[in-house]
């Protein structure tokens, strides 16, 4: 219900001019869908299950969740019409040999491009060989053929069909990698106190990081992954810490005075910019090398937070500052200085840059004041043209948007259910999914890759 | 003679026999096994290993037979010095990988405060102290999304400092938030409020080093009801005394 109702109002405002719509032109919805990678046709796909290889019993029950999880990531990847199941033939292909290219390329199914293969459990390991044909073009050319051995455990087989999913995303989606091995980092409190967590893109494999033992907030994972940034409170301040991957414990990160808070990485994983009352007692933007060293002040209002990086050039800084009262999103070179105003009214927060540098995600109450409930959506804003569009509208707390790698996904914190938990959408608003459920969840951050 | 070279020489006498028991006609001897990959080395030294608060030691190290020598996570040379400057005493750890394996050495720098001169001591708080502080010290509370003191809170504090001087107490002010802002701005927001408390303290006389403050945001919520009662008891300056 939810989603049918975004669905609808988004393709509402996609599809009618400024005056239904509220803000934006259809010419700067196009530009806006263009950016987001998601304004060409989509290739029309087949995912038929990949067949049994043997009747080995550990075979079936491996199938199934591989089946599951390739489909699912290619429905997410955003960039394809999966072909409904009730359209296809009765064939199951599971060698190219089986393929009858025209039966998957005519009408009813109308595939652009078919992707099959068999999956067999032998002696302990599951190996797997998928295919992508294309169906349409005579002779139904491969487009690409991978095999693959691993454990026989359901783990390995969603990390199998994550690869081959990814591998497929590439190779049809504008040479875009695929986010099918990507990770989100969140804060959750369900092992009693908030701690840093991570999970798969997909919402799969759960699982605890830090044990600070306090409260942990504003996870960052770092762009190679090795290292994962976050503050942390001590017995006297907030401190930024960070947790080796690698090692699996908290590695030595300068302390400085005051609190120091919302951690950001450059995308060449050399600078690190966080908030820090360390100079004045108000917190103001601050940013260091890689291991902490050689803080420098680059902020000169106070009362800010939550910097971010362009990740195209690192040659900018988005960031949040209550300066003026209510806090509002500005943006400056990453030497401090051409600072901008963003937002111009409401209380503005959690800026992301998306991948290409072309747009900032934030949440936003447009209309704020103490008589108005605290509901936040989030927003999608053009930084050139400063056009915007709003993704989500079902009420609520809407925040901490994150981008995903390809720039076409962000999970975000939402409370809609009745307490905060983290969702993945769409950067056009469909395929909304709530990724957990236990606890309370949130300040989710996707990984660089 | 050294282990690794007698054990050679007895590999070799093995060899020699077998060759000669079996009726090998091979005149040449049969070549010694390679050696095993030399033991990984690795040590660690601070210099100083005691230092005061804001001052630095050196750490040195050295391996031997090492690829992959990293100082807690961050790849260095195999051997090289870093000036370091701990705030608290802290343990460094080296990791050097090499074909024979790893070794880890650690060095430790201690911290003690800086040493200043004497102040007038105050007087150990007592219990009375923690009574007597709850009682004139209160929490003040402010607008949404405001920093600024009201008059009854200016007020309050200007009285609590005259006993806070009076008495030489080290108070920490705590700021927060209520729920329905957005946790890393509230963090900012309750720093801008403890931030206030402390200008009010200063003006009326209390000296820097007996104010101490900290944001806790929207973390450390007094009642959690949606409503503007307990929104107001949230957004507010906390006071502790510090022993």
């Amino acid at each position: 219900m939810v989603k049918a109702k975004t669905i609808a109002v988004t393709k509402l405002c996609f599809m009618t001019l400024t005056v239904l719509c509220g803000f934006l032109s259809a010419a700067a919805q196009d530009r806006i869908k263009i950016e987001l990678n998601m304004g060409q046709e989509r290739p029309r796909i087949a995912v038929p299950d990949f067949k049994a290889a043997n009747a080995d019993p550990q075979t079936a029950p491996l199938n199934t969740v591989f089946n599951q999880t390739l489909w699912n990531d290619l429905d997410n990847a955003g960039i394809f019409d999966l072909v409904a199941k009730s359209f296809y033939p009765s064939q199951q292909p599971g060698q190219p040999q089986e393929l009858q290219a025209k039966a998957w390329g005519d009408p009813p199914p109308n595939a652009g491009v078919i992707t099959f293969g068999n999956l067999g459990v032998n002696n302990g390991k599951v190996d797997v060989q998928g295919w992508l044909y294309d169906v349409k073009n005579p002779g139904a050319p491969q487009i690409l053929g991978k095999q693959y051995k691993e454990d026989a455990t359901p783990d390995m087989a969603r990390v199998i069909a994550h690869r081959f999913a990814d591998e497929i995303i590439a190779r049809l989606g504008s040479g875009i990698a695929g986010i099918a091995e990507s990770q989100i980092y969140f804060v959750s409190t369900r092992s009693g106190n908030k701690e840093i967590w991570s999970m798969d893109y997909d919402g799969a494999n759960q699982k605890q990081v830090t044990k600070l033992g306090s409260i942990a907030l504003s996870p960052r994972i770092s762009p190679d992954g090795s290292r994962l940034a976050y503050s942390g409170l001590t017995r006297d301040s907030w401190q930024i810490m960070m947790y080796s991957m690698d090692l699996g414990r908290t590695v030595a990160f300068p302390r400085n005075a005051g609190d120091n808070f919302s951690p950001a990485w450059a995308s060449d994983g050399t600078k690190i910019a966080f908030a820090s009352s360390m100079h004045s007692g108000r917190s103001e933007i601050f940013v260091a090398d890689a291991n902490g060293g050689g803080a420098r002040r680059l902020s000169t209002g106070k009362g800010d937070v939550s910097p971010v990086f362009n990740p195209k050039t690192n040659g900018q800084i988005a960031w949040v500052s209550g300066r003026t009262g209510l806090p509002q999103i500005y943006v400056m070179d990453a030497d401090g200085s051409n600072v901008q105003r963003m937002t111009d009214q409401g209380y503005a927060v959690s800026p992301a840059w998306s991948p290409n540098g072309l747009l900032l995600a934030f949440a936003w109450v447009r209309n704020y004041g103490p008589g108005v409930l605290g509901g936040s959506d989030i927003y999608l804003m053009d930084i050139a043209s400063r056009q915007i569009i709003q993704l989500t509208h079902d009420g609520g707390r809407n925040d901490f948007p994150s981008w995903s790698p390809d720039g076409r996904h962000i999970v975000f914190q939402s409370n809609r259910t009745g307490n905060e938990q983290i969702w993945s959408v769409l950067a056009d608003g469909t395929h909304l999914q709530q990724l957990t459920r236990q606890g309370r969840n949130s300040q989710p951050n996707w990984s660089f890759k | 003679m050294n282990k690794s070279t007698s054990n050679r020489i007895v590999v070799l006498g093995v060899l020699a026999f077998l060759m000669v028991a079996s009726g090998c006609k091979k005149k040449e001897a049969a070549p010694p096994p390679p050696p095993p990959p030399k033991a990984v080395v690795a040590n660690l030294t601070a210099n100083p290993t005691s230092i005061e608060a804001g001052q630095s030691a050196t750490l040195t190290w050295s391996t031997e037979n090492a690829t992959d020598v990293a100082l807690d996570g961050n790849k260095v040379d195999p051997s090289g010095s870093q000036t370091v400057s701990p705030t608290q005493t802290t343990t460094y750890h080296l990791t050097a990988k090499g074909a024979a394996g790893t070794q880890e050495a650690t060095a430790q720098v201690s911290v003690t405060p800086k040493a200043t001169p004497t102040p007038t001591p105050a007087p150990t708080p007592t219990v009375t102290d923690d009574q007597l502080f709850a009682q004139m010290v209160k929490d003040v509370y402010f607008d949404y999304d405001k920093a600024d003191l009201r008059p009854d809170a200016q007020q309050s504090l200007a009285q609590a400092a005259q006993l806070i001087k009076q008495k030489g107490w080290k108070v920490q002010i705590e700021g927060n938030c209520d729920d329905r802002g957005s946790t890393e701005y509230n963090l900012s927001l309750g720093e801008h409020r403890a931030d206030s408390a402390k200008q009010a303290l200063l003006q009326a006389g209390v000296g820097a080093d007996a104010i101490k403050t900290i944001s806790y945001g929207k973390e450390k919520p007094q009642c959690t009801e949606q409503n503007e009662d307990c929104w107001q008891k949230n957004r507010r300056d906390h006071f502790t005394l510090l022993h």
